[in-house]
């Protein structure tokens, strides 16, 4: 975060050497930048997810790109740049289509994350924070993802790669360069970096249905629960306490009955951990 | 007797498409909703303070007090932001809940702005979790299209609009008033208090901010009953929670119980530690919650049991590291993490977190001496406390007790020259039967 740009030197507004087509962003993405103000009570609300739709248009945060969010919000070109280069995941040099984290927190890397890092840094012969020549790949050792029952965790274009050794990594980005389709462990097909902040800025794909529910970590409790017949208690009582209740007491005695139905139903189902019939 | 796992906000995980609004109706979804929306707003934040739920997101603070200290006579709109900014080491809980059932925050968002009389609420979702925010978006749109959020819902005469915000690659935003700044359009910095959020939050209006699962724990209340829930648990902790176990467990994973449960039981349902080895260390709340041992294996994992063995219960983020960690190493890279994410505001964490990274990387490269282990402790003495938020506090944890329960670990490294553990039989691709 705010140690990061020490380590690059230099402010983000003047190092920038200009994108190559001209001085504005397009009209559309002007208009887009607009509409993202429109969701906030107060426009400024809207920069993170401007910043993120000027990556996906230029491949990272530009001088025009900055400009464009100061002109919209009324603010100045200083103060975007002061947030932009307040968040790791806005970059100021151009990334690849897919930028690669590995997770060296504490717990996937002792889990192996030090030794998968040391491994594609080698092989991609690149050093952190940085992008292959074929400009197919930019490798970052990332914080903790959130996926700790993964260890150790990649992501792609901030997808999950869930229990990853040195090997599955370096086919992954092999993978990746040659253009075969990859799809997250516990996600979708893999998009490119430039879609995937599209997607962050508030204009989703069409890809939510794809990829399972949970993969087997998230489900390991449940299935204990499932194995041994374990389950939340059933409520005594119907109403909910201090509840006015006038014209409640039918929907929640309906609630109950269809929950009661939805578990028995559970029972019988078999689970279901791969989910996503679009994806199938 | 209650069972000893008790899914609830886990429990439908396992149905097909579980993400879908069908599928969460089929299971019930939205019928709490539609039994708040026939309940005067205060009876809603009655049940919700009569159930004894405590925030999930660490401090533990009682949901329904913090909801009542909206004041409903500041003429000013009321917000409703949930911190889905889940980031603290070893937390892995909100992220898989809003991948396999988004609806379950959505509902309970929805009963939390109407009892709290909110008309805009936002889910502030870090942003490295990209298809969470997918599912995320797609349930919102759902939910509108449903007529759950928008104008009049289902005829009550209420209005709810929801934002998904996603946030850009910062720890500190998960700090509510850093996270409010941020949702601002700022950089992330936390803001003094008082005031409080409740009294002026964002755009300096009343604003209950809440985490994930105490806003996911909210249809489930309303459903059963305040009873029901507080009939969960212990005493003073009460309900279910999600433990998230991590590290050297044969089957990490996700284990939702009542709020009690020791982390002995939890080992033995996670099938055990990883075969051949022994625990080590803990964490109970991600790496801002001091480490524990096995001496803790007994430990009731709710609010005060945990406060009482000398660390704090957090996010239930149980990281289990075996005899084969090194925890100076351990206790390095988190410090690394919190100089990383440091926002820079104040003195005692910006500068202070740099001098424990250098002091600690000696230590580990075997270049220190006993008088560095008296000067880290001092550095910390200097962060603790005097911190602007609990980050700087939370960077000294791992520190404190790693010395407190394996002085001599930091020892043999200045003895040893350097690490005297084989990081390669840490991980997860070892070959079997490799030791430290």
């Amino acid at each position: 975060m705010t140690l990061r740009e020490t380590q690059d030197g230099g402010d983000m507004v003047s190092t920038d050497g200009g994108a190559a087509a001209g001085a504005h962003l397009p009209e559309e993405t002007l208009r887009e930048l607009r509409e993202i103000t429109e969701r906030y009570p107060q426009p400024r609300s809207a920069l993170l997810p401007m910043l993120h739709l000027v990556q996906s248009v230029e491949g990272r945060v530009t001088a025009r790109g900055i400009e464009a969010c100061a002109d919209i919000l009324g603010i100045s070109a200083a103060e975007v740049s002061g947030v932009a280069t307040f968040y790791t995941m806005y970059k100021r040099r151009p990334v690849g289509d897919y930028h690669v984290g590995v997770c060296t927190n504490t717990l996937c890397a002792v889990m192996g994350g030090d030794a998968i890092f040391d491994r594609l840094k080698d092989h991609l012969d690149v050093g952190n924070d940085e992008t292959t020549d074929d400009g197919r790949i930019t490798l970052e050792h990332v914080e903790c993802n959130a996926a700790c029952d993964y260890a150790p965790v990649m992501t792609v274009n901030w997808e999950f790669m869930d229990n990853m050794t040195p090997e599955s990594a370096v086919e992954l980005v092999d993978d990746l360069r040659s253009g075969k389709e990859v799809r997250s462990t516990r996600g979708p097909r893999i998009c490119t970096w430039r879609e995937a902040e599209r997607v962050l800025a508030g204009f989703p794909d069409d890809r939510a249905d794809e990829g399972p529910a949970a993969g087997p970590a998230s489900l390991a409790g449940l299935e204990v629960a499932r194995e041994r017949g374990w389950k939340a208690p059933e409520p005594s009582r119907r109403a909910v306490t201090g509840g006015r209740e006038q014209g409640t007491e039918s929907a929640a005695a309906e609630a109950d009955t269809s929950r009661a139905e939805s578990e028995t139903r559970l029972e019988q189902s078999p689970t279901d951990v791969e989910g996503g019939k679009d994806e199938q | 007797m209650t069972d000893t796992l008790t899914p609830v906000l886990t429990d439908n995980w396992d149905a097909d498409r579980s993400w879908t609004l069908d599928s969460y109706q089929a299971h019930g979804g939205y019928d709490a909703l539609r039994i708040a929306l026939g309940m005067d707003q205060d009876d809603v934040i009655t049940a919700v303070k009569d159930s004894g739920l405590r925030g999930r997101g660490g401090a533990g603070f009682p949901t329904g007090m913090k909801w009542g200290f909206i004041p409903q006579d500041n003429p000013k709109p009321k917000y409703l932001v949930v911190n889905a900014d889940e980031s603290e080491p070893g937390t892995c809980k909100d992220i898989p809940l809003m991948m396999a059932s988004p609806h379950t925050l959505v509902e309970g968002v929805i009963i939390s702005a109407y009892a709290i009389r909110a008309n805009h609420a936002f889910i502030y979702v870090r942003g490295e979790v990209l298809h969470v925010i997918r599912r995320l978006q797609r349930a919102v749109q759902e939910a509108y299209l449903a007529g759950h959020l928008g104008r009049n819902i289902h005829g009550s005469g209420y209005d709810l609009e929801l934002v998904v915000h996603a946030g850009a690659g910062a720890y500190i935003c998960g700090e509510e008033t850093a996270l409010l700044d941020s949702l601002e359009g700022r950089r992330g910095q936390p803001r003094l208090r008082p005031p409080f959020p409740a009294v002026a939050g964002l755009y300096a209006a009343p604003t209950v901010i809440n985490n994930v699962e105490s806003i996911a724990s909210v249809p489930a209340i309303i459903n059963n009953g305040a009873e029901w829930f507080a009939g969960l648990g212990t005493e003073k902790s009460k309900g279910f929670v999600i433990y998230s176990l991590s590290g050297h467990v044969t089957r990490p994973g996700q284990y939702e119980a009542p709020l009690g449960i020791t982390l002995r039981e939890l080992i033995d349902l996670a099938g055990g530690i990883r075969e051949g080895h022994e625990l080590k260390f803990w964490t109970p709340g991600g790496s801002s919650t001091p480490l524990l041992t096995d001496e803790h294996l007994d430990v009731p994992l709710d609010y005060e049991a945990v406060g009482a063995a000398g660390s704090m219960l957090g996010t239930r983020a149980l990281q289990i590291f075996d005899d084969t960690t090194c925890v100076v190493r351990a206790v390095l890279r988190w410090t690394e993490f919190y100089k990383h994410e440091s926002c820079g505001k104040c003195t005692p964490c910006r500068e202070g977190t740099w001098w424990l990274v250098q002091t600690l990387a000696r230590l580990e490269r075997g270049e220190g001496t006993e008088a560095d282990l008296e000067l880290l402790l001092d550095q910390c003495d200097n962060i603790l406390g005097r911190a602007f938020c609990a980050l700087g506090d939370g960077a000294t944890s791992p520190i404190t007790s790693s010395i407190q329960y394996f002085r001599d670990e930091y020892i043999a490294h200045f003895e040893h020259g350097g690490c005297p553990f084989d990081h390669a039989a840490s991980t997860l691709f070892a070959p079997a039967g490799a030791h430290a």
